[in-house]
């Protein structure tokens, strides 16, 4: 049984890898940017069908992955124009969007579900516990390889202007960004990143099936989290380790979830839990500005500052 | 320079929230003049440098910008002719981005944004040098993030940021309102002085007299959504405050003394 449980960690790993691809997607919306995209449900099950599809079809991994990112980035447009053109509020944007992919993604598919082999398909990553040392090789050189690009981008001039958005709206306009543009930029970017995390759970988990999307944004949040949780002091300011911790966020959060069905929790409720986690961390952001920050008096003296004016 | 022909704008118009904030506004900046603009509570002091700025678009007139009407260009594209600094300090900078990230920003206020790194070796020198002249000791912060700051520090760091590329006019929007009287006052210092080295165009709004008719060549008071008052020259140095608040009596017809949210002394 413990043996089951130790030849099912690289595994978790290798899985943890590919969330944590996913939750850099994640990361970029609602840590970089500020909006939470929901268009993620959607977008990793569009990279993971146009993957299975290209693949099955006898194209070589490489393009279907190329496709896999290129569509997903499609997807993320798709919600950035409802979001800035339309002026759609960005949560029901994304929702908008992924519902519209349900029905693209079976589409896509042509059905509701895709088989990939890899003994008969070309995959790059595959759960094959034979071939799961190659795989968990490639995932972290993708990773480091993805993370290394990012924090490229993230450093040039309009890398900034798109973190300038996210921090403050009025000061980016102001300085002149337009911040439509950096914003679509953004989820395009973001839904690249994710649909290609789908397109390699497809290849790992030998399939693309049209729900394998649910609760994705639920899970990319929870690594990136716990991998600010538990590795965010280690990476300080920096940007690059701070995508690292959210890859190990994805990781932590794989072997946790292995070690929980090992102990024998019904896996039916590992979703209620990861929501829990979630929400319980979303919290206390906002608990400690509430209740116990400097900024809550800041915000206070300057109430009472303004009230002084106006009395004087 | 600057010039503005009969602007107006209705906010919510068609509701009953309906408000006309600017009701013709006429005004003719020259190059180098600096304005100060004072009145009332709701007077439409900050609209006209909202107008002017794009945050919205106005209803109808012209805002001239060298001859150009900009009336129609977003406001991220008005941008490239206008430093601004606005009553909170928490709006005008990046809370997240490191005092250097913000700074390399709106030092390409106006230019295009490209894949070139966002801030290079000479700019940090030269920003720490023009940090340095602030006298706060920011030049060994550069790195720090700019939400570890205090509202002053951010308020002067934002006045450096929208001066850094030469505005063709500075809109300041009562920028010290928020700070306490000894932080204020060196602000405003710091706003004369950055005038004065750039040789810039501003327009600066603020509730108090005094200080409106000790800095800057020119004066407006704003009454309803118009300008009822401006002087410039030698006849707005020798206004006084008791000056002032008889002219506004005068022109708006209304009692000044029993509105104390007015104007402060
Ligand atoms: N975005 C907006 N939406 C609706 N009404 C607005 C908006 N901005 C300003 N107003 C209204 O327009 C009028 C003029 O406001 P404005 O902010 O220009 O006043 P002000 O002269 O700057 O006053 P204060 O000294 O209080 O800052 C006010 O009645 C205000 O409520
Ligand atoms: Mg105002």
């Amino acid at each position: 049984m413990f043996i089951n449980y130790l030849s099912s960690l690289p595994g978790a790993v290798a899985q943890g890898i590919i969330w944590g691809i996913m939750a850099i997607g994640v990361y970029i919306t609602f840590k970089i940017l500020d909006i939470a995209d929901l268009t993620v449900d959607g977008s990793i099950c569009t990279g993971a069908s146009v993957c299975a599809v290209m693949l099955t079809s006898g194209q070589p991994v490489w393009l279907a992955l190329i496709a896999a990112f290129i569509v997903g980035m499609l997807t993320g447009l798709m919600t950035g124009i409802f979001h800035t053109f339309m002026g759609i509020p960005a949560i029901l944007a994304g929702i908008l969007t992924q519902l519209m992919l349900w029905s693209i993604n079976l589409k896509i598919m042509g059905t509701s579900q895709i088989a990939l082999d890899v003994s008969k398909n070309n995959l790059l990553v595959t759960n094959r516990v034979a071939f799961l040392g190659r795989t968990v090789l490639i995932l972290t050189i993708f990773a480091i390889a993805l993370i290394a690009l990012l924090y490229w981008f993230f450093g040039t001039e309009y890398g900034s202007s798109v973190r300038a958005t996210g921090a403050n709206l009025g000061m980016s306009r102001a300085q002149g960004i337009n911040t439509n543009i950096t914003k679509i930029f953004g989820l395009v970017l973001s839904n690249g990143i994710v649909a290609l995390s789908g397109a390699l759970l497809a290849q790992y988990q030998g399939s693309s099936n049209n729900n394998m999307g649910k609760g994705a944004i639920v899970i990319g949040l929870a690594a990136v989290i716990i991998g600010d949780a538990l590795f965010g002091w280690l990476a300080k300011n920096n940007f690059a380790l701070k995508l690292l911790a959210v890859v190990f966020g994805g990781i932590v959060y794989y072997i946790v979830y292995s070690t929980v069905i090992y102990i024998g929790l019904d896996a039916d409720l590992l979703k209620l839990l990861s929501a829990l986690l979630v929400a319980l961390f979303l919290a206390v952001p906002y608990w400690k500005n509430k209740y116990f920050s400097s900024h809550a008096d800041a915000a206070k003296r300057k109430k009472s500052g303004k009230e002084g004016k106006e009395n004087a | 320079m600057l010039e503005l022909i009969d602007v107006r704008k209705t906010f919510n118009p068609g509701t009953i929230n309906a408000k006309r904030a600017l009701c013709g506004v006429d005004l003719k900046l020259n190059e180098g003049d600096f304005v100060t603009i004072i009145g009332g509570n709701g007077a439409g002091k900050s609209t006209t440098l909202n107008a002017i700025a794009g945050a919205w678009p106005i209803d109808s007139g012209e805002i001239k910008i060298d001859g150009a009407n900009v009336a129609h260009l977003p406001e991220y594209k008005r941008a490239k002719y206008l430093g601004r600094v606005f009553q909170d300090p928490m709006t005008g900078t990046a809370a997240t981005m490191e005092i250097q990230e913000n700074m390399a920003i709106a030092a390409r206020r106006g230019a295009p944004r490209t894949l070139r790194w966002g801030i290079s070796a000479k700019e940090k020198k030269q920003f720490r040098e023009q940090l340095a002249t602030l006298e706060l000791g920011l030049e060994d912060r550069m790195t720090a993030k700019v939400g570890l700051l205090s509202g002053g520090q951010r308020q002067a760091l934002t006045l450096l940021m929208a001066t850094l590329k030469k505005p063709k006019i500075l809109l300041l929007d009562e920028h010290t309102a928020a700070l306490d009287p000894k932080t204020a006052a060196k602000v405003l210092e710091l706003s004369d002085k950055l005038i004065a080295e750039n040789h810039l165009t501003a327009m600066m709004v603020t509730h108090n007299m005094k200080d409106a008719i000790a800095h800057g060549n020119r004066l407006i008071m704003m009454h309803e959504g118009r300008i009822i008052f401006d002087v410039s020259g030698e006849e707005k140095q020798k206004l006084t405050v008791d000056a002032l608040i008889e002219k506004f009596s005068q022109t708006s017809g209304e009692e000044f003394a029993n509105d104390r949210t007015l104007l402060s002394k």
